[in-house]
């Protein structure tokens, strides 16, 4: 099913439309919250929120503000952000800007061997280093580009384009 | 700009991370809607970054999956639509509109009940009365025929002021009396009719006016006469006596 057809189905509010939403998308939010907050049990707590946010937000998305992918992407990072600023979490002194998604998916491989966190270790760490943390911030992380160029002290511009030969650079690991 | 330069200038992967401003978010909308290669590379980036964020992540467990669909079960009910709103208020007017209606109707069927049982008892009492006044009327018709001679009995030493008459049709024997001249008997007491023939004095029994108080004409028939020479009534304790008790004689009257 494409992300139109889920869209269209999930605004129709079709009794199945949650099980496509949840089978296409819940791994991979979960993913994202995961590596900003690093705890299972808030991770999926979040998890849960951002989904009755995003069920709850649904009338109002519209393809013309961007990709349904970037919508739920972006309502998962500021719960998950807000999470993370909240004083009792963030008592427990993680760091979320040093620890990234390949730090995540390390810890994943070595606490339960996933065959699919074995890969993808492998391959990520294939990234430059600076890939790595721009991809993190951006992505992972929503930072704004301004943020990110003061985080990795790169200008604007140049993380722009160095930012397109990251993602290139993912594609051609991945898809190999 | 052409469709390659703004692949090739990084503005499509800030599309995909949501990290661009709203102008040229709707800039790119447009051109991707119009050009199919801008939309198949957005496509390729996301694909890339879903497979990023989706393996190598911790496994999600899958008790989240009924959690979360409860949750939302629950969360839902807080996100009508305005229209939805309409619908499900609409619903409930109608609900409460049908109950009111019922309890309405049920007033109604219980007054119209009432109604109906407060005629029910009124037609039987106007049946009642009919019949009664249909029966009278008949009697006084018949007393109207000429063949009836009237003897008159006048009030005697225990009730001067009493009086009543006896319609008595020598033909057929029928004996009718008319006794609205006589006070009420007292409670356990009844007024006796007799007729009486003398040399001897022989009264006869002719009736009991058991039925005094219940009949407002107090007209009643009593029984055939074949032969007398007067008529008179007296107050005998209840169910009639074999004798007139001479003492309480109302009235008397010859023929």
């Amino acid at each position: 099913m494409s992300q139109e057809e889920l869209v269209v189905l999930l605004q129709k509010k079709d009794p199945r439309s949650f099980d496509y939403l949840y089978d296409m998308y819940a791994q991979n939010l979960y993913g994202v919250i995961f590596n900003i907050l690093k705890d299972t049990q808030e991770s999926e707590d979040t998890l849960q929120e951002v989904f009755v946010k995003i069920w709850n937000s649904l009338p109002s998305y519209d393809a013309k503000k961007g990709r349904f992918f970037t919508w739920i992407l972006n309502i998962a990072r500021n719960l998950a952000i807000d999470k993370y600023r909240s004083k009792a979490f963030n008592n427990q002194k993680k760091n979320l800007i040093t620890d990234n998604f390949v730090d995540t998916i390390k810890g994943s491989y070595s606490l339960g061997g996933k065959t699919d966190a074995i890969g993808l270790h492998k391959y990520v760490n294939m990234l430059k280093p600076l890939c790595i943390k721009i991809i993190d911030l951006l992505f992972f992380k929503g930072f704004t580009q301004k943020e990110a160029s003061e985080e990795l002290e790169i200008p604007l511009g140049t993380l722009k384009t160095r930012n397109r030969a990251c993602i290139n650079e993912l594609r051609n690991i991945i898809e190999d | 700009m052409t469709p390659e330069e703004l692949i090739a200038s990084g503005k499509l992967e800030l599309y995909v991370y949501g990290s661009l401003t709203k102008e040229e978010q709707d800039e790119i909308y447009a051109l991707a809607v119009e050009h199919k290669i801008i939309m198949e590379e957005i496509e390729a980036i996301e694909a890339a970054l879903f497979r990023l964020s989706s393996y190598g992540m911790p496994y999600l467990s899958a008790r989240n999956y009924e959690r979360i669909k409860a949750a939302i079960k629950l969360g839902s009910r807080n996100v009508f639509t305005i229209r939805q709103k309409v619908v499900m208020y609409t619903g409930y007017a109608a609900a409460i509109l049908l109950l009111v209606s019922l309890g309405l109707i049920n007033n109604k069927y219980q007054s119209t009940k009432r109604n109906y049982n407060t005629i029910y008892t009124v037609k039987n009492e106007l049946q009642e009365t009919l019949v009664k006044v249909t029966n009278e009327k008949n009697l006084i018709n018949e007393l109207r025929e000429s063949k009836y001679d009237r003897v008159t009995l006048a009030g005697q030493a225990v009730s001067p002021e009493s009086s009543a008459n006896v319609y008595w049709d020598q033909e057929s024997n029928q004996v009718v009396v008319d006794v609205q001249n006589l006070p009420t008997p007292p409670p356990g007491k009844v007024y006796q009719v007799w007729s009486l023939t003398f040399d001897p004095l022989t009264p006869v029994s002719i009736g009991v006016l058991d039925q005094f108080t219940s009949v407002d004409i107090k007209i009643f028939s009593v029984e055939n006469v074949s032969n007398a020479q007067a008529f008179g009534i007296t107050l005998e304790p209840e169910g009639g006596s074999p004798t007139p008790t001479m003492d309480q004689l109302y009235t008397l009257g010859k023929v």
